[in-house]
């Protein structure tokens, strides 16, 4: 007793208590947090009011009587369900697209040989380098030629090359022991099921961290799909929301219940898969 | 042991290479390309061609429809040099990245710093402060066009009520840049902000031990252990969000279109005005080579920066 008591006194016990810069951290950690949310939560706020209340002067907080109105409206001229469709489309062809085409350029240049292989890796390395933005004038002129103006194919195809995403492949591929193929070729395996069921498996985190990723990067592309369709029915959310100001005038409470439904979708993606969203980022990250 | 190793390995391989020998030389050489090919298909078709393309079509008076086909030579690049708004458009994307990169990294620091902690707390601040980040461009500048608002907007309503005069933030030229940074830092410092997590996290436990037994407090764990620890990814970050910020479309187009009086179009924009607007395929697309050359040298200076810096540590 005598002897813990001593240490104890002269330095800071080990168990958590509540200094004072410890509790000042939690405080300016909460309050940038509100500051963060403060955006989405007058947007939520701006569509549960009466269309009138939302230009009265003095601004005011909470609607006097939270109204559905706007969504109601917003759902009833029907785009938005169609261009919630088409980001769906696009954006599962892309994350599914990505990934078989990747995995596979992944392992067959980190497991096989064959000859130009290290040129070829360097081209589609220095691949990461090119900004898509570089490429819209003669990508658009290729589409027109292809007659994929207005696709879904246009707008998913060039997307799927994503060279930064065969790079950290390959390195996580590099890094899992050949033991486990040779294990698998021993049995008979063709180096086709080897990819798929030694090598997908084993590198499971790191595919649902690169799928995630494509995923909200197609849901969210702008300027590919802004360029690539003209018909407001082929349009994907985040383009078809762009005219939404325009034409629904000065309706704040309809272009902020447009805004809360085009966001929605991905924010309980995110909430759902924080956990592998976080991880992701470090694994791809930091070491790629 | 050194006994045991080697017949291990030794039944695996003959069989194999035996096989490889005898049977399908040919299917051992270049089987492996079968796996590359869908994606260099579309490697060369979608990023290769319009590369190659585009530098074509930029020596030419190319277009959209591309029914003028006429040669150039280097004109192009020559009305480049001497094209105001390609200089301002460009230094406007230079001062959207020199406003844009410090707080993106600062802020993403601090708030790593802060969220750094488990339970349900760590997971609400991880949530608010990453949330920004999943959402579409056109949402968020939506909901900042509507804060901006004049007369009722959020911002504007605030600074009524505190006694200040309102700005017009969007059509006011010193502002709207501003206004426009301001955006992008609350919708995209998240992505930072967990990078700076997972290298907070990558930080052995008993380094802070350490420090704590031999009598460090607080700030000089943060600031002789942690920050020195971070600085590789710093350096990670700062790369990333140069590049990131060069590239500088959406939000402005959106909030902005680039005006007042084209005091926020950045190059990107100009490329597009220039090529979808006033169909100059063949100039937009010289263009395009200019900034893809900045992005290049801002990328391989980075890179010898970080490579300098791997061999002195």
């Amino acid at each position: 007793m005598t002897t813990a008591t001593l240490p104890a006194s002269t330095k800071p016990s080990r168990p958590v208590r509540w200094t004072f810069p410890k509790a000042a951290s939690a405080v300016g950690a909460v309050i940038l947090a509100v500051i963060w949310l403060i955006p989405l939560l007058w947007a939520l706020d701006t569509s549960l009011k009466p269309e009138p209340e939302t230009t009265r002067a003095p601004i005011t907080w909470l609607p006097e009587a939270p109204t559905a109105d706007a969504y109601r409206s917003v759902i009833d001229q029907g785009d938005l369900i169609r261009w919630f469709f088409n980001s769906t489309i696009v954006s599962v062809l892309v994350t599914t697209l990505t990934l078989v085409v990747s995995v596979l350029a992944a392992y067959g240049f980190s497991r096989t040989k064959f000859p130009g292989r290290k040129v070829l890796f360097g081209l589609i390395i220095a691949g990461i380098l090119v900004p898509p933005q570089v490429l819209i004038v003669p990508l658009f002129q290729e589409m027109t030629g292809l007659g994929l103006v207005d696709t879904y194919w246009g707008m998913v195809l060039p997307q799927v090359v994503a060279p930064v995403m065969v790079f950290v492949l390959k390195k996580f591929f590099d890094g899992i022991s050949r033991d486990y193929e040779d294990a698998a070729r021993v049995d008979g395996a063709s180096r086709w099921r080897i990819v798929w069921s030694v090598m997908v498996p084993m590198s499971r985190p790191i595919l649902v961290a690169v799928g995630i990723f494509t995923f909200i990067g197609a849901w969210n592309n702008f300027l590919w799909p802004f360029i690539v369709t003209t018909d407001p029915s082929m349009m994907t959310i985040p383009v078809g929301l762009a005219n939404v100001q325009g034409s629904y005038g000065l309706r704040y409470a309809q272009i902020m219940a447009s805004a809360v439904l085009g966001g929605l979708p991905l924010l309980i993606v995110y909430a759902l898969f924080q956990r592998h969203v976080v991880r992701g980022v470090g694994d791809a990250g930091i070491k790629g | 042991m050194a006994v045991e190793t080697p017949p291990r390995v030794t039944p695996g391989t003959p069989p194999t290479a035996a096989k490889a020998g005898t049977e399908q030389p040919w299917k051992e050489r270049w089987g492996g390309l079968f796996f590359v090919a869908p994606f260099l298909l579309l490697f060369v078709l979608f990023m290769l061609w319009p590369i190659v393309s585009g530098l074509w079509n930029s020596f030419f008076n190319t277009s959209l429809a591309g029914v003028k086909h006429e040669f150039l030579g280097l004109q192009n690049w020559r009305d480049l040099f001497g094209d105001p708004a390609v200089w301002s458009s460009l230094k406007n994307t230079l001062v959207f990245t020199a406003m844009s990169t410090p707080p993106l990294v600062i802020i993403a620091l601090v708030m790593a710093l802060l969220a750094n902690r488990k339970g349900l707390l760590g997971w609400l601040l991880r949530f608010s402060y990453f949330a920004p980040f999943v959402l579409p461009a056109t949402v968020v500048t939506l909901i900042w066009v509507w804060i901006y608002q004049p007369g009722f907007g959020l911002v504007n309503g605030l600074l009524t009520a505190g006694g200040f005069a309102e700005i017009d933030w969007l059509n006011t030229e010193n502002r709207a840049m501003l206004a426009v940074v301001i955006t992008t830092v609350w919708w995209t410092v998240g992505f930072n902000f967990l990078l700076y997590l997972a290298a907070l996290q990558g930080i052995p436990a008993q380094v802070y031990e350490a420090a704590a037994i031999d009598g460090a407090n607080g700030r000089q764990q943060l600031f002789r252990i942690t920050l020195p620890l971070l600085s590789r990814t710093t350096g990670l970050i700062v790369v990333l969000q140069l590049v990131a910020s060069l590239k500088i479309f959406d939000q402005i187009y959106l909030m902005t279109t680039g005006g007042p009086n084209h005091a926020t179009r950045p190059i990107i924009m100009y490329i597009y005005e220039t090529g979808f607007t006033s169909y100059r395929i063949g100039y937009a697309s010289a263009i395009s080579y200019l900034f893809f050359a900045i992005i290049v040298i801002v990328a391989v200076a980075q890179f010898k920066l970080f490579s300098g810096r791997g061999e002195a540590e």
